[in-house]
């Protein structure tokens, strides 16, 4: 096992040990090892990295915020990264329990690249840029190239998630996960939308789904138009009702144990209106 | 909160802790801060490690079974089959029809098939993927509708067993005046989810016995199990218990016991085995998935005149105890109501399906959300309050329940009905964005939520039925002032290591006591922990054993000092009254030893009549639950805002313990209604793990109100103390399955009610949040 102290040292273990795993939080991997279905020979531990841990703003004005791939799911709901990406602390919040959110990490939840990842949708809305290192050099990818299948990434051997990149927009942001539990549970349905009153946009993105977080492009195209991004009128419930249908058409949901596809399909309808009245609520209401 | 607080304010000012005080448990904070130690924290320096190899599929022949690879790996010590069996190749709680290994055939999804003991887990792992089975999968049988004509999947047949209860006169319905209702309900499969997955140690003596420390809920009938099957004399099975970590009736059965002897007297080597939590979930019985029609009849102004019904509980592949299971839901199919004719019929029959026996609650529970259901029907159809239908067929001592048994002890079920609706409810509105509906996922807004609210009456028997020989045998000893206490009871965390010390300082008035470790060798029997008996059965032996040491003191005291024993009495750890004034202390009056060995039985019972009519019953209780919920109709979201309770105890021992078990047979009741189920598609377990299969957390149980406990001593119960462990699991449910109705307008006729039940069920009838409010 390697503990290593800095991203060089985790780049050359992982080039020494090709096999190794890569061990951050632990939530998701250790679950496999104790359930033996992930066999463990060498591990390269990343959890005492610094340089991969916390945030810092890049770009002239600050526009692009990098996050470090070891940020815990804790870390991200601290109240001044909430205010940069609130979705993704909202997102974060969701994450297990205490315990869980004070070891999880941002990096983890992409390495593991479930259908149900709650990080996911987020950056997905937010076109987030995935930074890879290995001992060849620095790799950026778009979170749709990186997210390639169920629990598949697109992570070649010897490459380390390092840090995510989203943009610092101007605007509100939700996240909305649903569960059959109030807490500690695996979406069933969630969908994140992120408002760019600068650009005049809206995405959303939505996860668990579709294999990979999935965006609902024309729901956004639509409301794109139609929306006052200055906030004072409110979209009316046709428009809302139109969203959310595009929204649903986005979803390619599964039957499974933890949901139908039809409640799927359903359920991000009724969470893509709610997102939409919450992101625009009028001038007379005030965001939550 | 409050009925403790005033309790233990008032109580602690007695210096022994006696029966009422509020005692801490012993083992509370061990346990809390992690140094108690459990079955799974056995150790034995010499030890291997046991696994299981389980069946893949829910129906199939073995054509054959090639051990030679796992046994030709290094470090694995013996790799077992059926042939390696030397007594009964069967074992089971109520007759024995499950193999230990299986042999030509499997018939669940987990039914062991091969058991191995090796240096290490990792090794135990690799063997275990090195056996090759050559399964033969056939066709199972999963749809318990199918079963009784169905090809016998068993020698024992299909059915397990069938009650056809029939009371009162057959043709009370005919007449043309009365108001009926008829549902169909169904209850999914809930498992009893313990923290502590199985685990145990088995060591041979050398001599060809065996001694097992296992975690379990009823020492003695397991020892006979796992001596028949190894062919030995039960003296030469030692059983001691294991550190429990929670029961709830999954720990009745033979789990990993006969395996783990099997394997220790074969390497001749202490063995070890811990389920993993994925395994727990094959390695115990479920609570019994039930389909239960129902037909209520009842006069115009509310009186029941007959109730019908017709309940199939599915078994699974293995007998265990869904034998007494059927009876009870036959039993009480009609909950805690005056009903004078009914036509029940109880039917428990064999699948592929993973097998089921008993839960906290135990056959009650189901036909409980039933007929609360059916209650509630019928107050919308008679147009009157569900509380005062309920109230105005309520039963009360001195009447006659279905099976023809008239209850000669206490039953308040007006009151704990009263109590529980008169309460007043503390429910704030969803103003917490965390505490609507979804939660922490953040789904709703106050706009989203309706609210509703309903009662409901549980049911259920105290101890065993049907004329079983049941038991419990204690002793006491007072020694130098030191009492020893020795029972087999199982401690499974209902509190009977507390409740020994209160008894003793009750009875003896001392605080110097010593609990023995619960063990087959040192006793006789103390029945199972189950069927709320314990506190009745072996806290009675105690209470008796305990009251013939005292007996025997102030005659020695009499004797010694010429005195009357009626002039004598205990106090703090002392023998006062004597004309002297002397107060020789305990201590001094037993150099030589006291002893008393008390084998308690309570009162007989009767098998049940070919018309399911008898006094197959020992005591019963009632207990009442209200909930309020808010629902999210569009998501199917639920948030149970308030439980409000009332229950018939008896008197309370502990209010502390008394507390606990409320709250947490509660928690399991909301966990039935509104998400705990094991999904079994086509005999296979989807979820078997605390990811899939959910259990509430802090933000899914709300605080429990206790309105009131209702104590009305129980004739015949030591300290007239009911039974209270089971009762809050039953009525808990149907409340909250009542207050989702109530808040939606749908029927749901079947928990857990899944979010697709009321998003998407159709719009007719539903009840929107605008028209809510």
């Amino acid at each position: 096992m390697t503990i290593a102290t800095s991203i060089d040292d985790a780049c050359a273990a992982m080039k020494a040990k090709p096999d190794a795993l890569v061990l951050a939080g632990g939530t998701d991997l250790m679950v496999e090892v104790n359930r033996g279905i992930r066999p463990i020979n060498d591990v390269v531990a990343v959890g005492r990295i610094p340089e991969m841990r916390g945030w810092s703003r890049e770009g002239a004005r600050g526009e692009v915020l990098r996050i470090g791939a070891g940020t815990t799911c804790a870390d991200l709901t601290e109240p001044t990264i909430a205010s940069l990406v609130p979705a993704l602390a909202q997102a974060a919040r969701t994450v297990g329990s205490p315990q869980i959110r004070n070891s999880a990490t941002l990096g983890g939840n992409l390495a593991t690249a479930s259908p149900a990842g709650d990080t996911l949708p987020v950056l997905a809305a937010l076109e987030a840029e995935i930074e890879l290192r290995s001992v060849e050099g620095i790799r950026r990818l778009p979170l749709d190239e990186f997210v390639v299948g169920v629990k598949d990434n697109a992570l070649v051997p010897g490459e380390l998630i390092v840090a995510v990149r989203v943009p610092v927009l101007d605007g509100p942001q939700e996240f909305l996960k649903v569960g059959t539990r109030n807490a500690m549970v695996i979406a069933v349905a969630s969908l994140a939308l992120v408002v760019d009153r600068f650009g005049k946009t809206v995405r959303v993105a939505l996860g668990s789904v579709a294999p990979i977080p999935v965006r609902a492009i024309e729901a956004e195209v639509l409301v794109a138009e139609r929306l006052d991004f200055d906030g004072e009128v409110p979209p009316d419930s046709d428009l809302v009702d139109q969203f959310a249908g595009l929204v649903a058409d986005a979803a390619r949901p599964i039957d499974d144990h933890r949901g139908t596809a039809a409640y799927r399909r359903h359920a991000v309808m009724v969470i893509a209106g709610r997102a939409l009245r919450r992101a625009f609520p009028g001038s007379s209401k005030v965001v939550e | 909160m409050s009925m403790v607080d005033t309790a233990t304010v008032q109580r602690t000012e007695t210096p022994t802790t006696r029966i009422g005080d509020s005692a801490a448990r012993p083992d509370g904070i061990p346990k809390v801060t992690g140094d108690f130690v459990f079955s799974s924290d056995l150790w034995h320096d010499q030890m291997l490690w046991g696994g299981t190899l389980r069946s893949p599929h829910a129906s199939a022949r073995i054509r054959q079974i090639n051990i030679g690879p796992a046994l030709a790996l290094p470090g694995v010590h013996a790799v077992l089959t059926h042939e390696d069996i030397p007594g009964s190749p069967d074992f089971g709680l109520d007759r024995p029809d499950q193999p230990v290994l299986a042999r030509d055939i499997v018939r669940y999804e987990g039914e062991p098939v091969v058991v191995i003991a090796a240096d290490h887990p990792d090794t135990v792992r690799r063997a275990l993927a090195a056996v090759e089975v050559d399964y033969e999968p056939t066709k199972p049988l999963l749809d318990p509708t199918l079963a009784e004509d169905a090809p016998p999947i068993h020698p024992d047949g299909n059915v397990i067993r069938r009650i056809h209860l029939r009371h009162g006169d057959q043709e009370a319905a005919s007449r043309s005046d009365l108001v009926s209702v008829e549902g169909t309900y169904e209850v999914g499969m809930q498992d009893q989810a313990f923290m502590g997955p199985e685990s145990g140690l088995a060591i041979p003596d050398g001599e060809g016995g065996v001694d097992l420390a296992v975690a379990t809920q009823w020492l003695h009938t397991d020892r006979d199990q796992v001596a028949a099957c190894l062919g030995l004399p039960a003296e030469r099975v030692r059983l001691t218990l294991a550190g429990v970590g929670g029961a709830f009736g999954a720990r009745e059965d033979i789990s990993l016991h006969i395996h783990l002897c099997l394997l220790a007297l074969h390497t001749g080597r202490p063995v070890k085995m811990c389920y993993s939590r994925d395994e727990s979930f094959y390695g115990h019985v479920h609570r019994h998935p039930a389909r239960m029609w129902y037909r209520h009849y009842a006069t115009s102004t509310g009186d029941l005149v007959r109730v019908e019904a017709r309940l199939l509980f599915d078994g699974g592949a293995y007998a265990s105890s869904s034998h007494h299971v059927i009876a009870n839901a036959t039993c009480f199919a009609a909950g805690p109501y005056r009903v004078p004719s009914a036509d029940i019929e109880g039917v428990v029959v064999r699948t592929d399906n993973p097998p089921c026996g008993a839960m906290r609650g135990f056959g009650a529970v189901q036909s409980c959300f039933a007929h609360e259901a059916q209650m509630d029907r019928l107050a919308a159809a008679l147009k009157m309050d569900p509380v005062a239908l309920r109230r105005q067929n309520a039963l009360a001592s001195g009447d006659v329940i279905i099976t023809g048994q008239r209850i000669t002890g206490t039953l308040p079920v007006v009151e704990v009905l009263d109590a529980c609706a008169a309460h007043p409810s503390a429910a704030g509105g969803p103003n917490e964005p965390m505490s609507r509906p979804g939660g922490a996922g953040r789904t709703a807004d106050v706009e989203h939520i309706v609210r509703g609210e309903a009662v409901a009456l549980g049911f259920k028997n105290l101890m065993f039925s049907e004329g079983f020989d049941d038991s419990s045998e204690a002793r006491c000893v007072m020694h130098s002032g030191l009492v020893t206490v020795t029972t087999a009871c199982a401690e499974v965390g209902q509190g009977f290591v507390t409740l020994v010390r209160q008894i003793v300082g009750e009875v003896l008035r001392t605080e110097e006591v010593v609990l023995e470790p619960a063990s087959t060798n040192s006793i006789g029997s103390a029945g199972s922990t189950s069927a709320s008996r314990q506190t009745w059965m072996s806290g009675g032996a105690v209470q008796l054993a305990c009251e013939a040491v005292r007996r025997d003191l102030l005659a020695r005291v009499a004797d010694q000092y010429g005195v009357l024993v009626d002039d004598l009495a205990l106090l703090d750890g002392r023998v006062v009254g004597l004309p002297n004034g002397e107060e020789p202390t305990l201590a001094s009056l037993t150099v030589e030893p006291i002893e008393a060995t008390i084998v308690h039985q309570h009162a007989p019972t009767l098998p049940l009549d070919d018309c399911g009519q008898g006094d197959a019953h020992v005591s019963f209780a009632v207990s009442a639950h209200r909930a309020i919920v808010d629902v999210d109709p569009d998501l199917g979201l639920v948030k149970v805002v308030e439980l409000t309770t009332a229950q018939d105890v008896g008197r309370i021992l502990n209010p502390l313990q008394a507390l606990g078990q409320l709250e947490g047979g509660a928690a399991q009741g909301v966990g039935l209604a509104v998400m705990e189920e094991v999904k079994v598609v086509d005999g296979l377990i989807r979820n078997p793990s605390f990811t899939d299969y959910l259990i509430p957390t802090a933000l899914d149980m709300p605080p429990l109100e206790v309105a009131a406990l209702i104590e009305q001593p129980e004739p015949g119960a030591p300290f007239g103390a009911k039974g209270i462990g089971e009762a809050p699991t039953i009525s808990s449910t149907p409340a909250v399955a009542g207050a989702i109705r109530a808040a939606t307008g749908l029927d749901l006729p079947r928990v857990p009610v899944r979010p697709d039940d009321i998003a998407l069920a159709s719009r007719e009838g539903r009840v929107s949040p605008e028209e809510a409010r």
